[in-house]
């Protein structure tokens, strides 16, 4: 009798633990831990796999036999393969990813340095392009088959094949060299340089912290043009992907119910249907904003911006296995990070997915 | 009921263009209302449910509308400009649709929907709306108005959604309601449970009612009128209470399709159709 009581109260306390707020905390802590696991996993592995001797680039093709096997020692890497991965975790979760070859720094700190250039740049032109790139997709859906449609869909098809490269310098030639709207490649006039210190790193936000207008407005005619490009290209894909989902939506029976009630057709598109076609867009909004955040090295090339894309590329060319490893994990890291806010978010968005 | 006329429809059609060529969904129905509940019967696509739409004009974009005369009180709702439909849906005509599983909008609570349907036609402030709403969700018999006004239309039954839609479109006080199929999508059980809440309220507010149907018996026992429609055509009108008198033999095909508790329990009979009465 009393066996079963308390196996009762212990299955209560465990239906508990799972469900509610907190329960919703932990599984998602959860899997947050078996994903970032995986993702280690699967670098640690093509590290390993990659045919380049870290020794090898650490020492030199000329070092004698005996300072070889020393510095492979030291390394760990005459270690079985699992105590190797298990030195690896614990290493990354102390925030040591090693040193890089390339830069002599820790590749922590150079990513430290790289990333918040990245983020800036995929942050705004995420900004531009949801906010264009949405109402463009309304737009061709409410008008769809007649000349806003097929306007929309040229400026998509448009963004979508011409090459980047080619867009980035037709942008500087025009913008920055002939009508001199904008300032060139760099995040801010090398003169200003010195004048900033990188407190989260992000240069529009530094500035205002110092309360330099002239330095913000120097960062702001920096980023406007590379931003604007990546922006074209992810405004595409979103406008693209709005005009789909408010089609689907706009076919739908409580669609027809706000007519019959007699609501306006600026209510019924951008309240009604627009509010069902967020809940997935906020998934593509997030994987292209990602995409973006992972460095678009031939933007980053051209604007000689000093983003992680850069940083990520120029390592891999120069063996640099440290450094691209722990990019590769921030990337990922990244990824992570933004699929967990999309799914906050569709929850906030969606009343069937709250449980 | 009164003999004044509220609707008067003469001669409607509503064809489609599609791809495979035009298809006519109604073809030349006519009939007058009154203060009354007319029922309107048929198979699908017979036409019944595009004759209500029609009414709102809200057939779908690929449909064409014609009619010698669509009159509704003093507004001719054959010519009227978006702006002039506005006023007239919700306000003074409105429908309540068949699946509240589709028709009510998934990511907006219950209560804003039946607010925006009020706020919509009368000028009031949020608080005297939310007031009116709950009134309303307890007219339908909601048993806890507060909890459902804040819920989700997922988070509700079936018989609570349809009741939720009759709120919804009853709140404004319009004259006329066209109810296309409110029960079909419901448990049997709680069909009538619906009905009986629908009917009570178009008679304590003095609406007229255009209900319809495949049911037949369910029509008789809710309508004074019923008109019976074959391939976009009338075939026949009579009087609820005088259905098995009815002379058409489609009618009387289709009355025959009801199985009956006592008489002989071997198959029921099979509809049989002439192509004459899609000529009418």
């Amino acid at each position: 009798m009393s066996a079963v009581t308390r196996n009762n109260r212990n299955g209560r306390k465990r239906a508990r633990f799972t469900s509610g707020p907190t329960g919703t905390v932990l599984r998602l802590v959860f899997s947050l831990a078996i994903t970032f696991f995986g993702l280690l996993l699967v670098t640690f592995l093509i590290g390993r796999v990659l045919p380049i001797d870290p020794v090898l680039a650490a020492v030199g093709d000329r070092a004698p036999q005996e300072v070889y096997d020393r510095v492979r020692e030291e390394m760990g890497l005459n270690l079985p393969l699992w105590q190797q991965f298990f030195i690896y975790i614990s290493n990354v979760l102390q925030g040591n990813f090693g040193q890089s070859v390339l830069t002599a720094n820790p590749v922590l700190e150079d990513i430290k340095r790289v990333f918040p250039a990245t983020l800036e740049l995929a942050t705004l032109a995420t900004i531009i392009g949801v906010s264009l790139g949405i109402p463009a997709g309304v737009f061709a859906a409410v008008h769809k088959g007649k000349w806003p449609d097929h306007l929309v869909r040229i400026i998509g098809l448009a963004g979508y094949s011409m090459p980047i490269f080619w867009l980035g310098l037709m942008g500087l030639l025009i913008f920055y060299m002939k009508l001199d709207w904008v300032a060139g490649p760099g995040r801010l006039d090398s003169f200003y340089l010195d004048f900033i210190e990188p407190t989260t790193g992000l240069m529009l936000v530094d500035t205002l912290i110092e309360g330099d207008t002239d330095l913000f407005w120097n960062a702001v005619s920096h980023i406007i043009l590379p931003a604007s490009i990546l922006a074209y290209f992810s405004l595409a894909y979103i406008a693209r992907m709005t005009r789909s989902f408010m089609l689907e939506q706009l076919s739908q029976e409580y669609i027809l119910t706000a007519r019959v009630k007699g609501i306006s057709e600026t209510r019924i598109i951008w309240r009604h249907a627009l509010g069902n076609v967020m809940v997935p867009l906020v998934t593509v909004i997030a994987l292209s904003y990602a995409n973006l955040l992972e460095g678009s090295v031939l933007t980053e090339i051209i604007f000689a911006w000093p983003g992680l894309g850069l940083y990520i590329t120029n390592s891999l060319l120069n063996a640099d296995m440290n450094a691209v490893l722990g990019g590769t994990v921030v990337v990922g890291a990244v990824f992570i990070g933004v699929n967990m806010l999309s799914d906050v978010l569709y929850r906030l968005l969606d009343p069937r997915a709250r449980r | 009921m009164s003999n004044e006329t509220l609707l008067s429809v003469k001669n409607l059609e509503v064809t489609f263009n599609t791809p495979k060529g035009d298809v006519h969904a109604v073809r030349g129905v006519s009939f007058d209302l009154g203060r009354e509940r007319l029922g309107i019967v048929g198979e699908s696509g017979s036409g019944k449910s595009q004759t209500g739409r029609a009414i709102l004009g809200l057939t779908a974009a690929n449909g064409k509308i014609t009619a010698d005369q669509l009159q509704f009180h003093d507004v001719d709702l054959a010519n009227l400009s978006p702006k002039q439909w506005r006023k007239v849906r919700g306000a003074r005509i409105s429908m309540i649709m068949q699946d509240p599983k589709y028709s009510l909008n998934p990511v907006m609570t219950i209560g804003d929907q039946i607010i925006e349907a009020y706020r919509e036609h009368h000028k009031v402030g949020a608080k005297e709306a939310r007031r009116r709403a709950l009134e309303m969700l307890e007219a339908v018999k909601i048993r806890d108005p507060e909890r459902v006004f804040n819920a989700y239309p997922h988070e509700a039954s079936g018989g609570m959604g349809q009741r939720v839609m009759i709120a919804m479109m009853l709140i404004p006080d319009p004259e006329l309601i066209i109810a296309d199929e409110p029960t079909s999508a419901l448990d049997v059980t709680v069909q009538l449970q619906v009905m009986a809440i629908l009917d009570d309220l178009v008679r304590d507010r003095g609406m007229a009612l255009i209900f319809i149907s495949h049911d037949l018996q369910l029509v008789s026992s809710f309508c004074d009128r019923v008109l019976v429609m074959y391939q976009g055509h009338v075939v026949e009108e009579l009087r609820a209470s005088e259905l098995h008198n009815a002379k058409h033999p489609y009618t009387k095909g289709l009355l025959n399709c009801l199985p009956k508790m006592d008489g002989d329990h071997s198959d029921l009979p099979i509809l049989e159709r002439e192509a004459s009465w899609a000529e009418g």
